[in-house]
Parts: structure tokens; C-alpha cells; sequence
């Protein structure tokens, strides 16, 4: 185990402990809040900067750089909105956070908010989270009760925070079509440009964030973005939540040092590979639509940013989903293929024919009835998506068949030779 | 700001504001697109006008990139735009095969084949062949009226239809359902859109998906000889396209003219060909036993020039309908004039507009691209969703832009647009003039104010006092304003009568106007009675005069004659028209007059020389010439002259008393206006739809 217990950020992520103000403030949230505040909105700026933060939503990109592109000196209000919309799959970290620790969230919020000179916020809860929804609601009835948020609270920042239930499409988790969705119409990302921190929820300027991102602010705040960044690797730093599912002895959900090698991430927490670490065929590191990564590639491999882009996938949102050698990865990625056909918006050309061409063409060659050379046209169409859309769900649908083509090509050559050899033994 | 961008190699300098798109065009780069249109808002999801940028390792959707967006390279360099490269190239490929793997390529059974932007865009930057071996999808039609048919499967979801019913047409019944490949256009309970101008929606569509119903599978575009004219079925003058093919006019389309009606035309104008067609007048006909029987030219012009010479000057009359073009007006008044006629009307619904006091006081005078830069907007007593609807899209898309303030003195209909209701009656015009309503600070507050009356207003019985406080209000907040800009503006209904008007087409001196004409009519002072193609008046009250109808339609008129003479319509001559504007613009002869019917000046002549009368012309050339003289404004084709303030002001000091009685709609059936509409088989189930739709409307949605 990597990351030290005085390092952990959410010390409550199982619901061992009470999830309410008095169990988070025992934990240490709502500590110091009013200083951080008193010190003015650069310095919560500046310390996340020092902390490399990247977000934790799956891009990766630095979060507190992000928060400076919003204006300074703006009539119109500034937003904050909360992505939790956590609809990748794999991913089901964001989800914990609310349920087990929805002040970390609550208290970032209000400090992100802050450094950004906004006095809303919003947090788009995925359609399906129900329970969640619930147990932040009642966070945040009891912020609201304490004065920690509202109007005239006693951190001297008016401070709106809502939370808003989706109706459960993927797409909203794209940040333009959850803000087409929170101003009530159809979840469909925009253009870009303009950006939503110049033109962003009704017209003004708003930066969206994962939970997970504007949940480990207060710690940040609290021990420095020094410790933060004095975690991890340079330029991936801090701890993060990996979520590993699939064929391991006991998927879970834990708090773990950024790097991490997956192979000790897999031993340490889960049990290991189910039927051992040589049974591994492949991973998916950072949720469904990153491209898989083989078995004989992992032996060595950390978990961070910047190694898992070296082999052509990404961290992420740190979903990993473990393949042990039972399964068939043209079925699993004909599966992932179908789930973006089904969540494709529609809205622009290559991926909503694109979505379902790559996944009609999975679905023959998963039985082996395909020509080899129709695996160079599932290539072709992957790349005539990716890179040509709107939204980067093109991309994302495009990934993992890029993935299987490039690991796995022999397996669907086979599959496809196999197919004809036994036709032509059926005909004799 | 502006922007230089090296465009292929070519250096080009673009205003900040514009689209990628149109640099790439001004350095000219051709750009394939399907979901963009230069008249509605930018979507982006096509992906057709993909753009390479260097520096960018995605290609660019040029339509949606402002070229503020691209600042130079950080050497100061202008940026580098490739429309051609290999990537732009692949993309096109990319995005072209991706919208035909669902297309049908039913082309030979499409309608739009032959003028379809999918097939030339496939042509000109997609592969040859598919590589699509999957079964495509299926979508089921949708029943969006009867004039809009749908073949859904052709769709490729670019939203043209939606962004211009939702924008343009103000009509929000149009949508996208569902998601991904299930993704539909439908009107949500599939019921007929109730807009007068959605058809433009389907020369928008960029493939087959919306085609015209009332068109199906009549013609193909190459067979068609296209004939560039005017629209009269309002007082726009609207720029049309009519295709002929032998002697039938087989459709009518658009045409591009910023200054009138952009590229929109209303359903009726495009929709009523179908009407030149049935309940033709072919041939003279001339009472005989209380029976109209078919007559040769010589017999019935013998007739009627009989009648004509024996008859007393003061006991004939002679009235242009709405439709009358101005070369068939002036033709008929110096043939009436020759013969010491006074009673002369071309106002035939009784507007009293009077001509006398200037052309100021009688035209749409901020001119209708004028409404775009107007921001304050008060519509007396019309209705121009239905007298004008093309002019409302206009109105629309400055209260659309937030600029424009709109008051509404009339019955409070559904515009399209959001109004202040100040009031029902004349009473309200009263309040606004003395100031006591607080619209006349909102009018007199704006930069450019416009105060609007309808026709019908014009046409009470008090329309005297009605257009005299609607003149005083627009002469009271005219102050202080550029001298440029006219604030009053009268909007016509019918086609003929601002040229009806500037010909002075009215009672001479002692004559009477069209309500004199017909309680003399009533009372038996009156013999003879010619109408010019006029309808519109209450012709029971013609009495027993001899009524002589010439026009095109066997319509209300032909019904009451004793002799009829067989007119062309519109698409049939070419005449001059003045539009509301006071813009003289011509129509274009596409076919040939039916049967025995001729141009209508040619009737005239021929009359004039039977009365023994011979007007002093003998070709069209010969008559615009005289006419021009007397008229030298509809010499100016397609020109507005400012016409005076002081025109304004002598209608504000005409004066007269206002009654009480609210401003009812001047349009009972916007569907059926003239002769030509009501033998329209379309407009009548148009008429029909909309009278059914209208009454099974709940009351909080009406």
C-alpha cells in the first residue's frame, strides 16, 4: 500500500463512519474554511495550482488553471457547476463521494465557488442516483441549517448551492450538454468556442468540475498543495480514487497514491486477478472509453496520466476494469460499442452513423463473420469519427475498437478464419 | 477587428465577426455544407465544411469558427487555413460516406433529384462507391400537413427545417426526437404545422426528406423553363421563380431578394399555382336569357362597346380588383376618361387612402429591409401575419435580435411575436396621440420608430380619422429624428393597389368612389358597372346595372356578369406592379393565356377601338411609354423614392371622427383572398384545415 492513512483525503468513502456534519466535521471538513476565505480568491487559486491538480472527470487537465480563465471582472454572475453525472462505465467513484462524504464536497464547492467569484453553484446528479441524491440533499440541508452556505453565512461569501437531478443520459456528463440540460433543454453539446468559462450556463461565465475534483479542495487548502503535489509522480500528482471491477477477487473502490502500478493496485486491495495475475488478459484503465491495454503490458505499468498516454490509452477517470482470460474482448468491446451507439445525442454526422456502423460490424466479426479485410474498414471508420465530431463522445466510441484492433486484431482474424474453415468442412 | 488568414496560399483579410466559413469563400475556397444557411442560426452538426488549420490537430467545422477565434501564430504570422489538403479531403470523404450508409439512394423515385445538395455534394467530394454492407435504417414518415411530404428515411438530421420553423417561420412545431441513429424529425402529435409560410421549409431541406406534396412526382427540374417574376398574392411583390413546363405552370419557387422578402415566400403565393389552372375564364361569354353563353371577341366586344356609348358617362363606373397590374388600370382609366366616366375606384375593399395628399401618406415608407433597423414598432388595426406574412418573418427577426419594442392597437392575435397590447379600438389610437398612453414616449424614446396600419383599418368607415390619428402619432415622435428615416407606414393587402393609387385609379373630379358606386348601383342610378378583375365587393348590390368582368377566374364577378372578357393572370403577362413600398417592379410572362384569353391590356385596346375610342398604343412598349409619362415613378423598377414627410402631415391634418368599434381582422380566411385562391384545390384544404384546427384548439392555447 502506497498512500499512508494521514494522507487520505476521504476517510469516510466505505460509510463506516457518520456521513452527516457532525461525523465530517470530526474528520476535519469545515476546519480553517472561513480563513481560506479571508485570504481572498487568488490564494485558493494559486494553492491548487501549487498542487498540480489535474481533473479527476477523465481529461485531465490542470484545475487550477481552468479556474483562472474565468473572467475577473465580469457584470455577469460566474457559475460553478458540479459534474456528477457519472455515467462512464466502470466509474463509480463520484457516487461514494456523495453518498459517504458530501461535505468534502459541499465545503469545496463553497471554496471553489469562492475562488471564482461565484455565488451559485449547481451539482448535476446523474439520473439513476437517487440514494445519493438524497444523502447530499440532506448535506446540504444541514450546511444550510448550520450557515456554513447560504445567504449572510458565517464565511462571509453568499453562497446558492443546487443540486439537479438528470434523467439519465450519458451525454450530459459532456460538459456543453449538461449545461443545454440544466437550462431545460436537450442534453446536446454546443460550440466550442466559445467556452463555457466566456459563454457558459444562460450565457455566462462557468467552469464545470468532476466531484472528485472539487471534493479533495479543502484538504488541499488544509495541508497545502505542497503535500498534494508531494504525492504521486510530477504532473500527476495527489491521491486519487481508482475503481476496479471486472475479474478480480474483490472489486472496490479505494483511495490510492497517484502511479500506483496497477499490478500492486490489484494485489493490494482487490485480491488480485481472479485465478491469479497470469490469468489477465487485458485491462481497461480509465473507464469504458479508454483503449484496453494487454496483459503484457501491465506488468510494469503505473497508473497516472502521462504513462498510460505513452501506451495510447488514459487514466481517465481511474475506472479500471480488469479482463481475465475467460473473456472475449471482441464481445466486451462490441458491448462497449453498443453502449455508445445507444448514447450517441445524434446531433452531428460521424458519430451517430459512425457509433452504429462500428458496432454492427463488432457484432459479425464477434461471430466470425467478416472478411479480414473489413477489419482495416473498422479501423477506417473509427478514425473518420474520431477527431470530426462536436463532442469528444465521437472520440470515445471510437477508442476501444481502435484499442481491439490494435491488441487483438489476431483474435478477430481467427474468429474470422475459424468461421470459414468450419463453413467449408459444413459444405463438404 | 479585422483578421488576416492565409486561405490555400491566399492571403486574405476578414472582419473578426465572420465565419471561417466565408473567409475561406473570399479567398474562394469552395466549402461544402448542409446544416449551415446563412439565415439561421449556426449548428454545426453536419460536419460537411470540415477545414484544416494548422496548428490544430483537429479539423475545424468552418461554419461554427469565428475567425476572432483564430488568433495569429505566435510569430504574428497570419494563421494557415487548408480547405484541400489530404486531411480536409479524407474528412469530406469521411463525413459524406457516413451520411449516405443510412441514405436511402432512392434518387430515381425522389423528388428532389436533380436539384438535391446531397447528390451534388456525393458528386463532387464523396468516394464512388460504399463500403456499408449492414442493412440500413428505416424511419417512418410523418404526416406534417398537406403541403409538406415526408420521406424520413432521406433525412440527415441537419435541422434546417427546425431552425427555420422555430426562428423564421415563429412557428415552434417542428423537433428532433429521440437519440443517435433513432434521432427523428417529427412535429412531436404529427399534426399539420399551422404557419403561412412553412413551406420554405422544404427548399431548406438539403435532401429528399421534406418534397412538396402538392408537387409529387409532377416534374422533374431539368424538364422545367424557369421564368424569374414577381408574387401578387399580397402588396409585397415578392421575388419568384416560375417553372413552366408547355403551357403549365408546374411550380413556383423563391427567389433571392434581400430588399423584399430575403428567400421566403408565403405557402399561398407558392402554393396557389394549382389555381391558375381550374375555373378559367377561356373564352368570352355574354348573358343571353339570364344564361352566360360563349361569345366570339367580336360579339361580345360589340356588346359591351354598344352598351358603353349609349350609355350616360355619369351612369357608368369602373373598378380595378386586387390583382389588376398597373398597365391593364391605366389602359382602362384613359379609356374611361375618353368616354367622360368620373366613377372611378381601384380601392375596391373602400380604403380611403387618398392619393391626393401624397405618396407619403399612402406607402410602407421605412421600406421593409427598413424594419430590421427600426426598435420600436407600433401595428395599427393589421394583422401582417396574415396580410403580409413574409413582412412579419421580418418583424420577427427584430424582436428576435431584442432590439424592437412592438405595440399592438387591434385585436390581440398570435404574431409570432411577443406585442404590448395597447389596445382593441380606435379609442386606443386617441390615448396614444394626446400622450396619455405611455407607447407614444416608447415611440417617441426610439431611435427609429415605425408606426404601421393595416389596409383594413384604412377601410372603415371612419378610416379617415383612424389613418389621420395613426398620422398624427407617427408626425409627433417623427421629431427630432434623422431626416432619412419616414416613420409612417401604411401596409398594403393587395397587390394592385399601390399602383392603383399612384395612377390615380380614383373618382374624378364629381365621381364616385367604390361605396358610392354601389348604393347608386342599389338605388338604380347606376347602368353600367366594369370590373377589373374585382371580386371583393359586395356584388349583390350591383343591382340591375350591366356588369361587364373581365379577369382571369370564373370567380364571384364572372358569376354576376352580363358579359364576360377573359383576362390572363399574373403568370400569364407581364404588368407592372407597385408594391407597398412604392416599388414598381414587373412580372414576366411564363405561359400562354388559356383558350381565348388575352393579356388584359390587349382587351382594352381592342374595346377602346370598338367604342370608337382608339387609345393611342397599339403595343405594350407604346402604352408603358404614355404611361410613363403621365407616371414616371413606375418608369423606376425596383426602386423606392423617398416620398415626403409633409405627406404625413397633411393626412394627420385631414382629420375625422373615430368610432368605437374595435378593429376587427381584415383577412376572415387568409387562404381564399382572391380568385386565384379560391379555385385552389390546396387552398382550400389549407382553409379547411385550418378552420377545423383553430376550432378544436383548447382556449388556453388559442
Amino acid at each position: 500500500m502506497l498512500l499512508k492513512d494521514q494522507d487520505r483525503i476521504f476517510q469516510n468513502l466505505y460509510g463506516h463512519h457518520d456521513s452527516g456534519l457532525v461525523g465530517a466535521r470530526q474528520r476535519g471538513a469545515w476546519d480553517g474554511t472561513k480563513a481560506f476565505i479571508a485570504n481572498g480568491h487568488d490564494s485558493i487559486i494559486n494553492e491548487v495550482k501549487t498542487s498540480g491538480l489535474r481533473g479527476r472527470g477523465g481529461a485531465g487537465f490542470p484545475t487550477g488553471l481552468k479556474w483562472s480563465f474565468m473572467p475577473k471582472k465580469d457584470p455577469r454572475p460566474s457559475y460553478l457547476v458540479i459534474n456528477a453525472d457519472e455515467s462512464e462505465p466502470g466509474s463509480c467513484k463520484d457516487r461514494e463521494i456523495m453518498r459517504h462524504d458530501p461535505h468534502l464536497l459541499i465545503e469545496g464547492a463553497l471554496l471553489a465557488s469562492f475562488a471564482m467569484r461565484a455565488h451559485t453553484c449547481y451539482i448535476y446528479i446523474r439520473g439513476e442516483f437517487i440514494r445519493e441524491r438524497e444523502r447530499l440533499q440532506a448535506a446540504i440541508d444541514e450546511a444550510y441549517a448550520a450557515n456554513l452556505i447560504g445567504k449572510n453565512n458565517i464565511h462571509d461569501w453568499d453562497f446558492d448551492l443546487f443540486v439537479h437531478h438528470g434523467g439519465g443520459a450519458y451525454i450530459c456528463g459532456e460538459e456543453t450538454a449538461l449545461l443545454e440540460s440544466l437550462e431545460g433543454r436537450k442534453g446536446q453539446p454546443r460550440l466550442k468556442p466559445p467556452f463555457p468559462a466566456n459563454v457558459g450556463l444562460y450565457g455566462a461565465p462557468t467552469t464545470v468540475n468532476n466531484v472528485e475534483s472539487i471534493a479533495v479542495v479543502p484538504d488541499i487548502m488544509r495541508r497545502g498543495g505542497t503535500w498534494f503535489a508531494g504525492l504521486g509522480h510530477p504532473n500527476n500528482t495527489g491521491t486519487k480514487l481508482f475503481q476496479i471491477s471486472g475479474h478480480v477477487e474483490r472489486p472496490c473502490v479505494v483511495e490510492e497514491e497517484m502511479g500506483i502500478p496497477l499490478k500492486q493496485l490489484i494485489d493490494d486491495h482487490c485480491g488480485g486477478v481472479r485465478g491469479g495475475w497470469d490469468n489477465l488478459l487485458a485491462v481497461i484503465p480509465g473507464g469504458s472509453s479508454m483503449p484496453l491495454i494487454p496483459a503484457e503490458l501491465c506488468d510494469d505499468l503505473t497508473l497516472d496520466f502521462d504513462s498510460l498516454t505513452k501506451l495510447k490509452s488514459g487514466l481517465g477517470t481511474a475506472a479500471i476494469i480488469v479482463m481475465d482470460k475467460t473473456t472475449d474482448p471482441i464481445k466486451a468491446i462490441r458491448r462497449i460499442a453498443y453502449f455508445y451507439r445507444h448514447e450517441s445525442c445524434g446531433q452531428c454526422t460521424p458519430c451517430r452513423e459512425g457509433t452504429g456502423w462500428m458496432w454492427r460490424v463488432l457484432q459479425r466479426m464477434e461471430r466470425g463473420e467478416a472478411e479480414h479485410h473489413e477489419i482495416d474498414l473498422l479501423w477506417d471508420v473509427t478514425k473518420q469519427v474520431e477527431g470530426h465530431t462536436i463532442c469528444a463522445l465521437g472520440d470515445a466510441a471510437a477508442w476501444p475498437v481502435q484499442g481491439l484492433i490494435r491488441h487483438y486484431r489476431h483474435v478477430i482474424e481467427e474468429r474470422i478464419d475459424a468461421r470459414k474453415a468450419a463453413q467449408a468442412n459444413a459444405a463438404e | 477587428m479585422s483578421r488576416q488568414l492565409i486561405v490555400d496560399g491566399t492571403l486574405v483579410e476578414v472582419d473578426g465577426g465572420e465565419t471561417l466559413m466565408h473567409a475561406c469563400e473570399k479567398a474562394g475556397a469552395e466549402i461544402p455544407r448542409f446544416c449551415y444557411h446563412e439565415r439561421l442560426s449556426i449548428a454545426g452538426n453536419c460536419r460537411m465544411c470540415l477545414v484544416e488549420v494548422h496548428g490544430s490537430p483537429k479539423p475545424i467545422a468552418s461554419c461554427a469558427m469565428m475567425v476572432r477565434d483564430l488568433p495569429p501564430n505566435k510569430d504574428g504570422s497570419p494563421k494557415s487555413v487548408s480547405t484541400t489538403s489530404p486531411l480536409v479531403q479524407k474528412a469530406r470523404e469521411g463525413v459524406m460516406e457516413f451520411l449516405l450508409i443510412n441514405h436511402p439512394l432512392d434518387c430515381p423515385i425522389c423528388d428532389q433529384g436533380g436539384e438535391c445538395d446531397l447528390q451534388d455534394q456525393a458528386m463532387a467530394f464523396g468516394v464512388g462507391g460504399s463500403r456499408y454492407a449492414e442493412n440500413k435504417r428505416a424511419v417512418e414518415d410523418k404526416h406534417i400537413g398537406p403541403l409538406i411530404k415526408t420521406v424520413m428515411t432521406r433525412c440527415i438530421h441537419c435541422t434546417r427545417c427546425v431552425r427555420y420553423m422555430t426562428e423564421v417561420a415563429g412557428v415552434e412545431e417542428l423537433g428532433l426526437i429521440g437519440r443517435g441513429e433513432d434521432a427523428e424529425i417529427t412535429t412531436y402529435l404529427e399534426k399539420g404545422i399551422l404557419s403561412e409560410m412553412s413551406a420554405n421549409a422544404v427548399d431548406l431541406c438539403p435532401v429528399g426528406a421534406l418534397t412538396h406534396r402538392p408537387w409529387a412526382h409532377n416534374a422533374r427540374p431539368w424538364e422545367l423553363n424557369s421564368t424569374e417574376s414577381i408574387d401578387v398574392m399580397d402588396a409585397l411583390g415578392s421575388a419568384i421563380r416560375v417553372d413552366s413546363r408547355g403551357k403549365e405552370v408546374m411550380r413556383v419557387l423563391p427567389r433571392n431578394n434581400d430588399a423584399i422578402n430575403e428567400e421566403w415566400i408565403s405557402d399561398k403565393t407558392r402554393h396557389v399555382t394549382d389555381g391558375l389552372k381550374m375555373q378559367r375564364l377561356d373564352q368570352p361569354y355574354v348573358r343571353k336569357n339570364d344564361h352566360l353563353v360563349a361569345a366570339s371577341w367580336s360579339e361580345a366586344l360589340d356588346v359591351v362597346a354598344n352598351t358603353l356609348r349609349q350609355a350616360d358617362p355619369k351612369r357608368v363606373a369602373a373598378i380595378a380588383g386586387d390583382l389588376a397590374g398597373c398597365e391593364e388600370m391605366f389602359a382602362l382609366q384613359q379609356l374611361m376618361h375618353s368616354l367622360g366616366v368620373a366613377n372611378l375606384d381601384c380601392r375596391q375593399d373602400g380604403s380611403q387612402l387618398d392619393p391626393r395628399l401624397g405618396r407619403g401618406s399612402y406607402l410602407f415608407n421605412t421600406t421593409i429591409a427598413g424594419i430590421e433597423t427600426a426598435d420600436a414598432i407600433l401595428l395599427i388595426g393589421t394583422n401582417p401575419r396574415l396580410e403580409a406574412a413574409v413582412l412579419n418573418a421580418r418583424i420577427r427577426k427584430v424582436w428576435r435580435s431584442g432590439e424592437a419594442t412592438i405595440g399592438l392597437v387591434g385585436e390581440a392575435v398570435d404574431l409570432g411575436y411577443e406585442v404590448e397590447h395597447i389596445g382593441s379600438g380606435p379609442q386606443a389610437l386617441t390615448d396614444l396621440a394626446s400622450g396619455r398612453h405611455g407607447f407614444l414616449e416608447t415611440l417617441k424614446d426610439a431611435a427609429q420608430p415605425m408606426v404601421i396600419v393595416g389596409a383594413g383599418a384604412a377601410a372603415r368607415s371612419d378610416g379617415n380619422g383612424v389613418l389621420s390619428l395613426a398620422a398624427s402619432i407617427a408626425h409627433q415622435v417623427a421629431g427630432g429624428k434623422s431626416p432619412k428615416w419616414r416613420v409612417f407606414n401604411v401596409l398594403h393587402s393587395a397587390a394592385s393597389r399601390v399602383g392603383g393609387l399612384d395612377l390615380g385609379f380614383v373618382p374624378a373630379d364629381g365621381g364616385k368612389d367604390v361605396s358610392g358606386i354601389l348604393q347608386a348601383s342599389e338605388t338604380g342610378q347606376l347602368d353600367v358597372a366594369y370590373l377589373l378583375g374585382a371580386d371583393e365587393i359586395e356584388l349583390s348590390r350591383l343591382g340591375s346595372s350591366f356588369v361587364i368582368y373581365q379577369g382571369s377566374h370564373g370567380d364571384r364577378g364572372a358569376h354576376r356578369a352580363d358579359v364576360i372578357l377573359p383576362g390572363a393572370a399574373y403568370t400569364e403577362k407581364s404588368a407592372t406592379y407597385v408594391n407597398t413600398e412604392g416599388r414598381a417592379q414587373m412580372t414576366t410572362q411564363a405561359i400562354f393565356p388559356p383558350g381565348e384569353a388575352k393579356e388584359d391590356w390587349k382587351v382594352i385596346r381592342a374595346l377602346s377601338e370598338a367604342c370608337g375610342q382608339t387609345l393611342p398604343f397599339d403595343t405594350l412598349p407604346q402604352l408603358r411609354a404614355k404611361m410613363y409619362e403621365s407616371h414616371p415613378s413606375l418608369a423606376a423598377l425596383d426602386q423606392v423614392a423617398r416620398a415626403s414627410a409633409d405627406d404625413v402631415a397633411a393626412l394627420a391634418a385631414r382629420g375625422g371622427e373615430v368610432t368605437s368599434e374595435p378593429f376587427a381582422q381584415a383577412i376572415d380566411d387568409y387562404f381564399l383572398t382572391n380568385p386565384i385562391a379560391r379555385a385552389s384545390r390546396i387552398m382550400a384544404e389549407l382553409s379547411a384545415l385550418r378552420t377545423t384546427r383553430t376550432a378544436t384548439r383548447t382556449p388556453s392555447a388559442a
